[in-house]
């Protein structure tokens, strides 16, 4: 079988991903630069699969509906990356699905986005619809910094950050859960730990294990099917009120999760890929 | 061994590299780069985009 690998920057996600790939007999790996690739619209590249591991989620996204559109299987596929890729419509798929996440407003403008702050009452945390790592998150205490934020985002931002996205702060402890779904299993969880209050281990959050319980594997499993299913990690918050599902993530970073689970996560992925049907 | 190209200390690249891959300078602790193989070429890596990450 030939495998494509689309990347860019080759994290240690993608090593570890393409040191398993290597191991594999009778698969022959055909590494897909995102900065170097054109694409014709009708010539696909010599590839059975294609495992799609690019960081820049528009590249990522737009490449696999183009792999797609020339009969090429990817993991994960576009609509997924869709979904996943934008904090708008993963929350609308959530929302199809009966999966519980935070109160959610979304608005076009400051004033209705003031509107929708002051009734979801503070805290809230304002997002960018695409972006990564807990980058340019706001938690917002009170009127005036909704005002700031709201002013700052609409003046120095591009068009995207006028498309105000506001949830419900959570209180979680100083923690979330991340679980990890391969096809229809959830492979493993672990706790994202920090005394700041986002904790994504971009940001220095430390990991260890959560156990993978019943409860928890059954919503992540949902929220995988909501944006469409394949490898994810979903991202959930433990309340007085049960689980709520804050993201998913369609191209995850496993590297922290690993040694604490003992789960071989690229090896999983790897099996999936190599399995899944067309 | 091949030297980081903003600090000038020796590096040392994994048994397996990879073009693309990135690393760490352990003297100066920039993000580096492998741009080629054959010979080993480091650069800086490229800042972090606005769409970058999961």
């Amino acid at each position: 079988m030939r495998v494509g690998f689309l990347h860019s920057l080759i994290r240690p996600e993608e090593k570890l991903l393409i040191r398993e790939l290597r191991r594999r007999p009778g698969v022959e790996l055909v590494l897909l630069d995102d900065r170097q690739l054109v694409f014709d619209l009708r010539t696909p590249p010599a590839v059975d699969v294609i495992l799609e591991r690019s960081i820049n989620h528009s590249r990522a996204m737009h490449a696999l509906r183009l792999f797609e559109s020339m009969g090429i299987r990817c993991v994960n596929r576009y609509e997924v990356s869709r979904k996943c890729g934008d904090k708008i419509l993963t929350a609308v798929a959530l929302s199809e699905f009966g999966v519980p996440q935070p109160e959610t407003r979304v608005a076009f403008t400051e004033d209705s986005s003031l509107e929708a702050i002051e009734e979801l009452g503070y805290p809230v945390v304002l997002k960018p619809a695409v972006g990564s790592w807990g980058r340019l998150l706001s938690r917002i205490n009170d009127r005036q910094a909704a005002e700031t934020v709201l002013e700052h985002k609409a003046i120095l931002g591009s068009y995207h950050h006028s498309i105000f996205f506001a949830q419900k702060y959570v209180e979680k402890g100083g923690r979330d859960i991340r679980s990890f779904v391969v096809g229809d299993e959830c492979i493993a969880a672990v706790y994202r730990t920090s005394d700041h209050w986002i904790t994504n281990t971009a940001r220095g959050a430390t990991t260890s294990n959560r156990p993978v319980t019943a409860d928890l594997a059954e919503l992540s499993l949902r929220a995988a099917e909501a944006v469409g299913g394949g490898v994810l990690a979903v991202d959930l918050f433990e309340t007085a009120d049960g689980l709520l599902v804050n993201e998913v993530n369609y191209t995850m970073e496993f590297r922290n999760s690993i040694g604490v689970t003992g789960v071989d996560i690229p090896g999983r992925i790897v099996s999936y890929l190599l399995s899944a049907d067309p | 061994m091949t030297d980081c190209p903003l600090c000038g200390a020796a590096v040392e690249i994994s048994d397996d590299p990879v073009e693309g891959e990135v690393f760490e300078c352990a003297e100066c602790g920039s993000e580096l780069e492998i741009l080629a193989l054959d010979p080993v070429a480091l650069g800086e890596a490229p800042a972090a985009e606005e769409d970058w990450g999961e």
